[in-house]
């Protein structure tokens, strides 16, 4: 790990502030991402800006019948939440699916929205990465990809978003509250807070230097019936090959979305409305564009399996 | 770390590692002036102070910020029961208990741990008197090398009190019904404690046996 200064802060707009200020600074919560990847020297802050003390670990109803769940939620606490497990369920599901019980117990809900990916040639800093070093190539596109992207891929990266919980967010349309280092607000829709690749993997999403988020928000619950699916080489504590996170109501129609084919959580809302005419049509639209290589090609059909399975439960 | 006089530093480190409350008191100034100046990048080591309650001990320590809890736990404090494994989170060696709950200690700064309260495999029970867990692991021999077995131990006695507290798990069938102890949620929510020996069926012996749950 590469030295680094550290310091605690009390209030969200002074986190901004220091961290738009000093260069090479990175928040840190849970740390379970950041500090794995500064033992690898993947990312080498120069300085901490610890924001455990800022007090955003409360989960609330707001005014218009949704929830507002702050920035430091552990995903435990999120995913134990009662009005999480009755009213979105698909995201108590997608949480329980993810990491093991510690890590649980210590990620947080800002964390792992912004965590990075978990493509092997980002982590080799021995490798070409365009994610990690822009310019030097991209080391997955020849080599093991069987876990790597297959929609909004570029020929730079077709490195994965790891986490499970935005996908369920994405299917909730969420909402992504900040605070920027000049003191002003703002609400991103999760839609528009990771970008695809591109020319420019190392760019993941939209906030800017020292932009810190504060809360996410759900909009009131839409009922019907949650599942969230996860296709695993194990049985527990492995990322997904590829996972579907799914709100069906009973006349069939619904939402779902995608984890473990893109740099983002992918949802097509075209595609949704195939839905009554079965996981093949959806599948199809959802995957119009895909690009696959010959190790993960296999997605692509195990795509429309897992949404099959989902909407055959759905309907049971 | 360039407005920070070399020899000076030097001078801090030796009197903390040889002193007194009356020098670390100092330190801790020394901390919190830096704290307020912050240089972007630093090359030089970053020394940051911190009290650490392990055990139900309070421990004063000047610390590398990059030591990480599991490194303050074992080379500071010698508590060398918490075993390093993977040091990538991956393997559950490093389990211990912060404010009741398990966490793995390779992924936490000890700076980050100030003001929480850390219990280890040496403040579960003694070899005279051992937690009801660590004796169930000896009368199911839920070991071979051992190697992981404290972290199985401090997770698993931690887990208890998730399906207690009604914590749900991937395997709960009902997220809004109450969850039930059984061997199925045993087994998923030990799922970050690895066993290289692959004692597994006997540690879910000893857990099942302790959770008081018939088989």
């Amino acid at each position: 790990m590469k030295a680094f200064t550290y310091e605690r802060v009390n209030l969200p707009v002074d986190a901004a502030v220091k961290a738009a200020r000093i260069s090479n600074s990175k928040f840190i919560a849970g740390g379970t991402n950041l500090l794995d990847l500064m033992k690898l020297q993947v990312e080498t802050p120069g300085h901490l800006i610890d924001i455990n003390d800022l007090g955003l670990d409360k989960i609330e109803p707001t005014t218009d019948g949704g929830l507002r769940i702050g920035a430091l939620v552990r995903n435990t606490d999120l995913a134990a939440h009662d009005i999480v497990r009755r009213k979105y369920g698909v995201l108590s599901r997608a949480l329980l699916a993810g990491a093991s019980g510690q890590l649980r117990n210590q990620a947080t809900t800002a964390g792992n929205l912004l965590q990075r990916t978990r493509c092997p040639y980002f982590y080799d800093t021995n490798l070409p990465c365009n994610k990690r070093e822009p310019g030097t190539g991209c080391a997955a596109l020849g080599g093991y990809s069987r876990n790597h992207a297959i929609v909004g891929v570029s020929d730079q990266c077709i490195a994965t978003h790891p986490s499970d919980m935005a996908v369920a967010m994405r299917v909730l349309d969420a909402t992504i509250e900040t605070v920027r280092s000049n003191g002003s607000t703002r609400s991103i829709p999760i839609a528009e807070l990771h970008r695809l690749p591109g020319n420019t993997p190392q760019i993941e999403h939209t906030l800017e230097k020292g932009e810190l988020i504060t809360a996410v928000t759900l909009p009131p619950p839409v009922g019907g019936i949650h599942i969230y699916r996860k296709v695993r080489d194990r049985a527990s504590y492995a990322f997904a090959l590829v996972s579907v996170a799914a709100i069906i109501q009973r006349d069939g129609s619904g939402r779902v979305a995608l984890g473990g084919v893109a740099h983002k959580p992918w949802r097509v809302e075209e595609a949704e409305r195939a839905l009554p005419k079965g996981a093949k049509a959806v599948s199809a639209k959802l995957l119009a564009n895909a690009r696959t290589t010959h190790d993960n090609a296999f997605k692509v059909s195990l795509v429309e399996r897992t949404l099959a399975s989902v909407i055959n439960e759905a309907k049971a | 770390m360039a407005e920070f006089d070399p020899n000076r530093r030097k001078f801090i480190r030796n009197t903390a590692a040889s002193s007194g409350a009356i020098a670390v008191a100092k330190i801790a100034t020394e901390a919190e002036a830096r704290s307020v100046i912050q240089p972007s990048q630093t090359t030089e080591p970053s020394k940051v102070n911190v009290l650490l309650k392990v055990n139900g001990s309070e421990h004063q320590l000047l610390v590398d910020s990059r030591t990480t809890l599991l490194d303050a736990l074992r080379e500071r404090l010698h508590l060398t029961g918490t075993k390093k494994g993977c040091d990538q989170g991956q393997c559950g060696a490093c389990t211990v208990i912060v404010d009741g709950r398990r966490i793995a200690s390779c992924l936490t700064l000890a700076v980050m741990q100030e003001g929480h309260d850390i219990t280890t495999i040496e403040g579960l029970g003694t070899p005279n008197n051992l937690h009801p867990m660590q004796a169930a692991f000896i009368k199911h021999d839920g070991y071979q090398c051992g190697f992981c077995t404290p972290g199985q131990i401090c997770s698993a006695v931690a887990m208890l009190d998730e399906i207690k507290a009604g914590i749900p798990s991937h395997v709960t069938e009902d997220l809004t019904h109450p969850i039930e102890m059984s061997t199925i949620e045993f087994r998923e929510r030990m799922s970050g404690n690895l066993c290289r020996c692959g004692a597994y069926s006997n540690i879910q012996e000893a857990i099942t046996e302790v959770a008081g749950v018939s088989r």
